[in-house]
């Protein structure tokens, strides 16, 4: 289990903030995942550019990577991840840490500017959820969504490799939806419950 | 769109929840996929699952080399942006539509321009591009669509009232996805007329004379 001390280093209480400090990222070896959303949380306080330069040296190049698999060509690719790292400041408002992880935020803005630039299409979005009146998340749960987080990494990478290989078939863009399996075999269920419980407490906020 | 979240008995299934993650749906599924989604939080977590997996395999991805220059590129464009601020969304009035649905109308119900197709059916077909169709339609309380059968697949959305086949009854927010086996004669609940999105990726084969001669107008 992890310190709350730990939680507290990760997630700076960040309205009694008024003096902008810099960020210092430290890989934290239980929970790297903490230190990004808390650099997402410092953009949006704070427009820490700090924490920019080090949310952009780890994300970017695995943005870039993962556009170059979907089927873009190098410039392309680079061209977009600077738009995606763009998007990132942009929307940093709109981020979420009890109900997605920094990587998992960063993905569906990358995924969509995947789409507009790749397949030259409209992608609907869901209606957007606005925060609740609570201005800062609570640390409790932003660990929770973490931890599951983690589990379910820990499971997709004990998959047998030809299952991992469909999986990652589906994301990269290789199976249309008609070639996905019906079953995925994926254990979704608790970080499922994790997110429904942070989405009821939002809505539960908003009434 | 939170009242129904309750009474939703029928949800998307985690193939579709996992193409709509990957992006690999065609326009018109997505627009029902993120339709049901705005109605329903259990699928919208459900897809927070999907999501978490596309984030790790992006983050397992081997990094790339970046350009020189490039996170002052990207600062730049930053500092570019940041002189006109992007105003938070305001939360979308209550209405019949969910928020994406009305992008593609251009406003609420009020807004559908309908076009008769029989018998009181109404219909309005919405412009998506790629192999799938959308649609909204419009039955009268008590009025059936006409049997017919699907080539593919065809995902249908209630919007408003009720609709009953013979797999199951159909309420507000719940997303029927029928498949190439499916034949059957959807029949509108009496109590209210029935607001559907229709989405399909193949034209729709009615078993009767009377659709089948209308088809061609159709467009279904």
């Amino acid at each position: 289990m992890v310190s709350p001390a730990v939680i507290r280093r990760a997630i700076p209480r960040l309205r009694q903030s008024t003096v902008v400090e810099p960020v210092k990222v430290k890989e934290d070896e239980e929970h790297p995942g903490l230190e990004w959303s808390a650099c997402i949380l410092r953009i949006r306080e704070a427009r820490d550019r700090t924490a920019f330069a080090a949310l952009f040296r780890h994300f970017a190049p695995r943005v870039k990577a993962f556009l170059m698999r979907s089927g873009a060509d190098a410039a392309m690719a680079e061209e977009c991840t600077q738009e995606v790292m763009a998007a990132v400041w942009q929307k940093a408002h709109l981020f979420d840490p009890t109900r997605a992880s920094a990587a998992t935020w960063i993905f569906t803005i990358a995924r969509n500017r995947k789409i507009d630039a790749l397949r030259k299409v409209r992608r609907p979005e869901p209606e957007d959820l606005p925060w609740g009146p609570e201005e800062e998340p609570d640390q409790e749960d932003i660990l929770a969504l973490q931890q599951e987080s983690e589990r379910l990494e820990e499971a997709v990478a004990a998959l047998p490799a030809k299952q991992r290989d469909l999986i990652e078939k589906a994301y990269f863009g290789d199976l249309s939806h008609r070639e996905i399996a019906e079953e995925t075999g994926l254990p979704l269920g608790t970080i499922k419950s994790r997110i429904r419980l942070a989405l009821d407490r939002l809505r539960h906020a908003m009434k | 769109m939170t009242m129904t979240q309750d009474t939703i008995k029928h949800h998307l299934t985690d193939a579709l929840l996992m193409a709509y993650s990957a992006g690999t749906l065609p326009e018109a599924f997505s627009l029902a996929v993120a339709a049901h989604i705005s109605m329903c939080d259990e699928c919208r977590a459900r897809l927070g699952a999907f999501d978490t997996v596309g984030g790790m395999l992006m983050e397992s991805c081997d990094e790339a080399v970046m350009a020189t220059g490039s996170l002052d590129a990207t600062l730049a464009m930053i500092d570019l942006s940041d002189a006109r601020p992007a105003e938070r969304k305001a939360p979308s009035p209550a209405g019949v539509l969910p928020a994406p649905l009305r992008a593609y109308v251009g406003g609420d119900l009020d807004a559908v321009r309908w076009r008769p197709v029989g018998m009181g059916v109404k219909q309005a077909i919405l412009p998506t591009k790629g192999d799938a169709t959308a649609r909204l339609l419009y039955i009268p309380a008590g009025a059936a669509v006409p049997d017919h059968g699907h080539r593919g697949t065809e995902l249908t959305l209630v919007l408003q009232g009720a609709f009953e086949d013979k797999v199951d009854h159909f309420g507000p927010g719940d997303i029927e996805v029928a498949g190439e086996e499916l034949e059957h004669t959807p029949i509108a609940d009496i109590g209210e007329d029935c607001i559907c999105l229709a989405a399909t990726d193949a034209p729709l084969r009615f078993n009767s004379w009377l659709p089948r001669i209308a088809q061609p107008f159709l467009r279904i």
